[in-house]
């Protein structure tokens, strides 16, 4: 039966992990990670929960766990931040390149030195060229829902690649909230057990990624973008049939809010979005066209949505809670090139937020937004990169 | 195990390799020193076969090593390992 839990988003992953009947669990801990691994430790050792919890000398080692249980045909998960996210960064080309479908919750965390346990996607982001598909969550809900969609999209053949479902430490991660989850039953209807592309076989030895020639090479970096591509026509999908069975859908890749008829649209990720929403409303109460775009998949990027949005407004207000030093924000960059071939597009102005978890409440996101209309007004944005809230 | 593709429509997800001897080509022809076996010195104590990292010595019956050329990359690994100096290296030319 379907129930109502209060609970922490930390805690509602390893709920969504049991509900999927996750296989394997390779586990390491890492604030602001930790209460995932340990929630489903829990579940595993009091027999809730039918899966082998393999726990590992490091991040790097419960990645390549995760790939091995995968290539043997079993569903898996893991979970890590910041430092830990980083260290795998190797491992996570091989699981994209082997097409594993592994599902990995990253609880994100501004990068080190100076070390920080606050939140930014600082971690996630530079994880970006490494041909995993990435979600950003904006409340505990959205995080059960994504992680049990996020399995069938990955494990869908046209697809075959391995996934992040991103939520902000602390903001998310430690914050309890109340979310529905749905009849196991129900679930197990809607996502079916995993059936692998390739599966290691002991009757039939084979080495898997192996080195390939450079006759070779671009055909299997090629499927993958394609993958990609056909992962921003199922997100959609899927996310609307889950909607449609369970009651909460989430936007499919970008959730908009209030767009048909602003002239300001600002863009976000994570739990900006939920702020800036809030920050809509009260500028709408001065009757200033003002919309919300919240980017919840950030790979494959949504470029046809940001292109139809730029149909009608007049200017795009990017805020990232990230910085590609020497460049912009990742999200001012996307949406930028997003754009570059359009006729007419808005200007697009960048606001930098909320770095190592520097609070980014609605009034910070009004301001970011009042600003942007003066721009907008004079035609002219006056500064390509602007730090909010900086000390000078 | 099967054939090679054609068009990226037949290929795997990702490449696929069964065990084959010499899948990547013959790597004797990479040699530049070939390790030369005294059997008149040779004690069949097998360790050469240990060390081989190529699987390239292959070991008869009654524990004589045998040196397969078509793959043997020349590493020199079993003259040093070889306890009666019963391998030496040669230059291929020579």
């Amino acid at each position: 039966m379907a129930q109502t839990i209060i609970d922490t988003a930390n805690h509602i992953a390893g709920y969504a992990a049991k509900a999927a009947r996750v296989k394997v669990v390779a586990a390491y801990p890492i604030t602001p990670q930790t209460t995932v691994v340990e929630k489903i430790a829990e579940f595993v050792e009091s027999g809730k929960m039918d899966a082998e919890y393999i726990r590992v000398e490091s991040e790097h080692s419960a990645m390549v766990a995760c790939i091995g249980a995968a290539a043997a045909g079993v569903r898996t998960f893991t979970a890590t931040s910041a430092h830990g996210l980083v260290l795998m960064h190797e491992a996570l080309h091989w699981a994209s390149g082997s097409r594993l479908p592994i599902v990995m919750a990253v609880v994100n965390r501004a990068m080190g030195a100076p070390w920080s346990i606050w939140p930014d996607f600082s971690d996630s982001l530079s994880q970006r060229d490494t041909g995993w598909i990435q979600f950003y969550c904006a409340d505990n809900q959205e995080v059960f829902d994504t992680i049990i969609q996020t399995y069938k999209l990955c494990e869908d053949e046209q697809v075959f690649l391995p996934a992040m479902v991103c939520l902000e430490g602390f903001i998310l991660s430690h914050t309890y909230m109340p979310v529905k989850i749905p009849d196991q039953k129900e679930i197990d209807n809607f996502l079916p057990p995993y059936k692998s592309g390739w599966i290691l076989d002991v009757n039939r030895p084979f080495s898997h990624s192996n080195l390939v020639s450079p006759e070779w090479y671009m055909e299997f970096r090629y499927m993958i973008q394609e993958a990609m591509e056909n992962a921003k026509k199922l997100i959609p999908e899927i996310d609307k049939e889950y909607g449609k069975r369970f009651g909460s859908e989430h936007g499919g890749l970008v959730e908009k809010y209030k767009c048909e008829d602003a002239d300001l649209i600002l863009f976000t990720m994570g739990t900006m979005g939920s702020e800036a929403k809030i920050a809509v409303d009260r500028l709408r109460k001065e009757r200033l066209k003002v919309g919300s775009a919240r980017v919840r998949v950030y790979r494959p990027f949504p470029v046809e949505e940001v292109g139809k949005l730029a149909e009608r407004a007049q200017m795009f207000t990017t805020i990232d809670r990230h910085i590609s030093f020497g460049m912009e924000g990742f999200l001012a960059t996307e949406v930028k090139a997003s754009l570059f071939n359009q006729k007419d597009s808005p200007f697009v102005a960048g606001f930098i937020a909320g770095l190592g978890g520097r609070d980014v409440t609605s009034e910070t996101i009004e301001k970011i937004a009042k600003k942007s209309r003066k721009w907008m007004r004079v035609g002219k944005v006056e500064k390509e990169t602007e730090w909010v809230d900086l000390r000078e | 195990m099967s054939a090679v593709p054609k068009t990226r429509k037949e290929m795997p997800l990702t490449p696929l390799s069964y065990p084959t001897v010499g899948s990547m080509g013959k790597t004797g022809s990479w040699r530049t020193f070939r390790p030369e076996i005294n059997y008149s010195k040779c004690t069949r104590c097998i360790i050469c076969w240990v060390y081989c990292p190529d699987v390239a010595i292959s070991r008869q019956e009654d524990d004589t090593p045998k040196i397969d050329y078509e793959y043997c990359k020349g590493c020199g690994i079993c003259a040093n390992e070889c306890p009666v100096k019963a391998i030496t290296m040669h230059r291929e030319e020579e």
